[in-house]
């Protein structure tokens, strides 16, 4: 085992995953520091949901993925990866997880507080929730147990605007109060742009890391994805104003 | 008067009706609700070689069943196909095996059953057998549930898949076996089916949903048996068990679906 980087809470060094003779992921360097919000762009099939998956261990990989010691992992998948037709009030999804890591019952109404998730809605079935509730219940679910790592894919798929604003504004919250590091897949890169500290984009053709100022450019973008997203650089200039 | 290897055969059966409610609530959540009606048959090669060298076919059924089990875990871990599809190629292979293997005159007994007095030690191995499933399902009820909600999400919460898979696959073809016994290889699905969809359509949560599923399983073995015992005493308890839970299904479409 190599060491990590002493402050680090992640060190991935030479990460390669495959599936047969399919390489998704080539040696992929990368640190993250406590704290950050690493976002992970990059086009369809680039690996990005294939990373996280490593980065949690669900897949054989080769190469090194270092947490630092005492580091509990938070997961929120894709919100359409999940069966939302059983019938399941949102108290036995959370319960059922709350049971596993044999927390007290009231934690999970602390949880679901915490996440503005209403009272109310533990008594719903996971089916009929809108899009963005439905987002909440599973930021809530990766929030039991209390992790300082959140790992989120894809979180406003399938959400109006003001919703993905909403989710958005919440993981950043909660990353600031509770000081969680944050790795965050989006297709959003103007959101990417305003909230993310760190970007990777995963890329066979031109891989990069860095701040959002520096990769987030035409010039990179272009070579990142064939051609160049909807997105301008003039995000640049009032970015902190348009969520105010 | 009943004699007591018919009072251990009721009870058994009751007991029995609380585990395939079970059982097959998470069959039906599986989508793999059918396999109970056709993992049965994974049992007849076994159930015709009993026959063939007269040895207790319940024994041999249970053994082949085991295996076909565990084959189906393999193959579907190797292929990455649906379990229902693994179980499907076994079933119809053991099928074909079974059905040549079995004396004709055995067949029909081997495929429809008949309920017997059961004698204390098959009394006291069937107990075993149904607590064991209830206690399987008990303790791993919220596994279940996650890896059924996302499998991925599941096993980020470091439920073992692969394990899981095999002890919920283990206990459905011990549920079908118990069932077996008193109900033969067409029926035994039958109790795992039915209560479980009917109480499906009851219950929009979990916990009402298991509840439902066990009280029309358990109403419908009661009053089969009793109205075996008082009406139709010629007749194997069986098929009327299964088709008064059919009725209890047909009243359950009166609920408007939400």
């Amino acid at each position: 085992m190599t060491t990590a980087n002493e402050a680090s809470v992640l060190s991935v060094q030479r990460l390669t995953v495959s599936f047969g003779d399919r390489t998704v992921i080539a040696d992929l360097n990368f640190e993250v520091m406590p704290g950050q919000n690493l976002a992970i762009v990059g086009p369809n099939g680039a690996g990005k949901t294939v990373l996280l998956r490593a980065l949690l261990n669900l897949l054989p990989y080769e190469g090194v993925i270092q947490w630092a010691a005492g580091t509990r992992l938070g997961y929120v998948p894709q919100s359409i990866a999940a069966d939302r037709q059983l019938p399941l009030f949102v108290s036995d999804l959370l319960g059922a997880k709350a049971h596993l890591l044999k927390l007290p019952a009231e934690k999970v109404r602390e949880t679901a507080d915490i996440v503005g998730l209403a009272p109310d809605l533990l008594a719903t079935r996971i089916g009929v929730l809108s899009g963005g509730q439905f987002q909440k219940v599973l930021i809530t679910f990766a929030l039991l147990g209390d992790p300082n790592v959140l790992l989120v894919d894809e979180p406003t798929a399938s959400l109006d605007e003001l919703a993905q604003e909403h989710v958005y504004e919440l993981l950043e919250k909660l990353r600031l109060d509770r000081n969680l590091t944050v790795l965050l897949v989006s297709h959003d890169l103007s959101v990417v742009y305003q909230f993310a500290t760190k970007v990777l984009c995963l890329s066979k053709a031109s891989p990069c890391f860095g701040s959002p100022r520096e990769v987030l450019t035409p010039d990179t973008l272009a070579k990142v994805y064939s051609a160049v997203p909807k997105f301008y650089q003039h995000v640049h200039d009032h970015h902190s104003a348009d969520h105010a | 008067m009943h004699s007591p290897g018919e009072i251990y055969g009721i009870v058994l059966a009751l007991l029995f009706a609380v585990a395939a409610g079970l059982v097959g609530s998470f069959a039906l959540m599986k989508r793999m609700l059918l396999a109970s009606d056709v993992i049965s048959h994974v049992a007849l090669p076994g159930i015709g070689v009993a026959f063939l060298f007269g040895f207790n076919p319940l024994l041999g059924g249970a053994a082949t069943l085991f295996l076909g089990t565990l084959l189906i875990w393999q193959l579907q871990k190797k292929t990455g196909l649906a379990t229902e599809a693994m179980i499907g190629v076994v079933f119809a292979g053991s099928l074909a095996i079974g059905a040549a293997l079995t004396p004709q005159e055995d067949l029909v007994e081997a495929l429809f059953g008949r309920f017997q007095a059961l004698s204390l030690f098959a009394f006291l191995v069937g107990i075993v057998a149904v607590l064991l499933i209830i206690f399987v399902i008990y303790r791993f009820k919220e596994q279940l549930l996650l890896s059924l909600f996302s499998p991925e999400l599941a096993a980020a919460t470091s439920v073992r898949l692969n394990r899981l898979n095999l002890y919920f696959l283990l206990t459905f073809s011990l549920t079908v076996l118990v069932g077996l016994r008193f109900m033969g290889a067409l029926l035994a699905g039958a109790l795992v089916i039915i209560p479980a969809t009917t109480g499906r359509r009851l219950a929009s949560n979990v916990s009402h949903f298991l509840f439902a599923s066990c009280l029309v399983s358990v109403a419908a073995t009661s009053l089969g048996f009793l109205i075996t015992a008082v009406a139709l005493p010629r007749f194997s308890p069986g098929p009327i068990v299964v088709i008064i839970s059919t009725l209890f299904f047909a009243l359950s479409l009166l609920k408007k679906t939400r």
